[in-house]
């Protein structure tokens, strides 16, 4: 610190001073973060594939395409579920089919039939296009393993599921049950295959073994007095009701109905 | 700014009293720039949309967001490549082949960090942990304590980078899962509150390892509408200190530009989402300069 007796002592002390201060400042804060830009690029075609990449994805893909894409079925419009408050044509579309299916292994195995189908719209992972369906849609639909299960339910949990679907605002697949509401939500009725339900009665819901074990909160599955797995997959269900069908039917019928 | 200009023309000048001590050395330093660059949601979209998709036509691919990433990373030296999670689940590339070409390909586009979202348990917590030989880059989860599952020790709270000696700390925030995920997948994973975890987190990175950069790879979600209550990308902005850009995830939210949300000391959060299935890249560019916030403020441009 000789070069402290070079000036006079005030003088001294500030350069001294500000040279600790820019120091400090150097060695702790010299850096700051003075701008943030940001922006969102879209993926386009105008972005050639990189060839390494897309070279070790092939093998992958002709193995996978081989498989998928014989043609099961035709669309004859494109089924989406963001069209529709209470239903879709989709879900309609997924909940009929399940419920069908699920009613004949039931019949089959239990000597019983069903009453309900409830899948979720979380579910629904994709559109089915106009066109050709195939097995490709059916994994773009359902990319979840998720399994048949059918849960036996009194009908005071079949009216736990009505107050659920109407306090969701969610148009949830819904089949073989209907919900009667005014135009402030509130539930006017609620009918099982056309018949009023009853609190004592067990009814037969064919669900996934997603929701059954509790997912999107449809707690009223817990109160399950039997359950059968029927130990299909919903993606592999719907692949064999696309290999049956020649055409798909635009189903728009309500299941919950706003009087 | 007045300030400013005098304070650096006296420290030139005693810069020049003291000689061989050179300061001018980093007054003079140029601009350091930070680039990172993120997806979310992915969901093993790996082939371009069709051109005859009604939504999406033509959009996305891996093969092409590898092309736009070198191309970024030609004009910029010190980028970070990260991904909010939700890497799986969503083409038959992940039923076929459980989620290995999603990390071979990441790590082949040298991805650097990302966090799990609930669909990445989607074959449970063994199905993820036998993909991870796969994936040449880290995960990250602050709020998932995975104490009693094959993950314990493997997945941090946090990851610290440094780049052309601009420090980045990194944690990762996941969702709830149950209710969202069956617990026979995700087993004995504990989900800790995102708020709580961060405010501890960030003072970590920003005190203990003096992160220059706060960054959260968040799978919360955007913002709930239907649900104000639920935590999501927003209020942990307003609810936390030092966070200085989350990366989002979970809710499929395009936005069209990074919101900026308040924090608790009044400072900037940058919070960016691009959508899904890897039809966006975000890119977020921090510029540091020499000097001191409090003197100069801070630009955002978005």
């Amino acid at each position: 610190m000789a070069f402290h007796k070079k000036y006079n002592t005030p003088a001294g002390w500030f350069v001294l001073f500000l040279t600790f201060s820019s120091l400090l400042s150097c060695s702790s804060n010299k850096l700051y973060n003075s701008k943030i830009e940001g922006k969102k690029i879209s993926i386009t075609s105008d972005y050639k594939d990189d060839s390494k990449i897309e070279a070790f994805i092939a093998p992958y893909r002709n193995h996978i395409n081989k498989d998928l894409d014989s043609v099961l079925a035709y669309c004859p419009e494109t089924l989406d579920k963001s069209q529709g408050k209470w239903q879709t044509t989709i879900g309609n579309l997924l909940a009929d089919v399940t419920f069908e299916k699920a009613d004949k292994l039931l019949q089959q195995r239990e000597n019983k039939h069903l009453d309900v189908c409830l899948l979720n719209h979380g579910g629904i992972r994709a559109i089915i296009p106009k066109g050709d369906v195939t097995t490709r849609t059916a994994y773009e639909i359902m990319p979840f393993e998720n399994s048949l299960i059918v849960a036996a339910l009194k009908g005071t949990e079949i009216k736990e599921i009505a107050q659920y679907l109407i306090a969701g605002k969610k148009p949830h697949p819904l089949s073989g049950m209907q919900v009667y509401i005014d135009s402030n939500n509130n539930i006017k009725n609620i009918t099982v295959k056309g018949k009023p339900v009853v609190d004592s009665q067990t009814y037969y819901v064919a669900t996934s073994d997603y929701l059954y074990n509790g997912g999107d909160n449809m707690n009223f599955f817990k109160k399950s007095t039997a359950t059968y797995d029927m130990d299909y997959k919903l993606r592999n269900l719907l692949i064999d009701y696309f290999k049956e069908t020649d055409t798909l039917p635009v189903i728009t019928t309500q299941r919950i109905i706003t009087e | 700014m007045k300030r400013r200009d005098f304070i650096q023309k006296t420290a030139a000048g005693s810069a020049l009293v003291l000689g061989g001590l050179s300061l001018s050395s980093f007054t003079t330093e140029p601009a350091k720039k930070i680039t990172i660059l993120h997806t979310n949601d992915v969901h093993s979209h790996i082939d371009p949309f069709p051109a005859d998709d009604p939504r999406n036509p033509n959009m996305g691919g891996v093969a092409r967001r590898a092309t736009l990433i070198e191309s970024i990373r030609q004009e910029n030296e010190n980028v970070l490549l990260l991904d909010a999670g939700d890497i799986f689940q969503g083409t038959p590339y992940f039923n076929y082949y459980g989620g290995e070409l999603e990390f071979k390909l990441m790590s082949m586009l040298k991805y650097d960090l990302a966090t799990l979202g609930n669909h990445d348990f989607d074959n449970g917590i063994d199905g993820f942990y036998a993909q991870l030989p796969h994936a040449q880059f880290d995960f990250v989860s602050a709020n998932y304590d995975f104490k009693n599952t094959l993950l314990d020790g493997i997945v941090k709270p946090y990851k610290v980078f440094v780049k052309n000696g601009i420090k980045i700390g990194v944690f990762g925030l996941g969702i709830e899962l149950a209710g969202l995920v069956d617990q026979r997948l995700y087993k004995e994973t504990v989900y800790n509150d995102p708020v709580e975890v961060a405010k501890n987190i960030t003072k970590t990175l920003k005190q203990e390892e003096k992160c220059d950069l706060v960054i959260c790879l968040s799978h919360i979600g955007f913002a709930y509408r239907n649900n104000p209550d639920k935590v999501c990308d927003i209020t942990l902005a307003q609810k936390t200190r030092h966070i200085d850009l989350i990366i989002g995830g979970h809710t499929h939210t395009f936005l069209s530009k990074p919101h900026i949300e308040k924090n608790l000391d009044g400072e900037e959060v940058v919070i960016n989402q691009v959508g899904c299935y890897g039809l966006n890249l975000g890119q977020i560019d921090f510029y540091f300069e020499n000097g001191s916030k409090t003197f100069n403020g801070r630009t955002i441009v978005v």
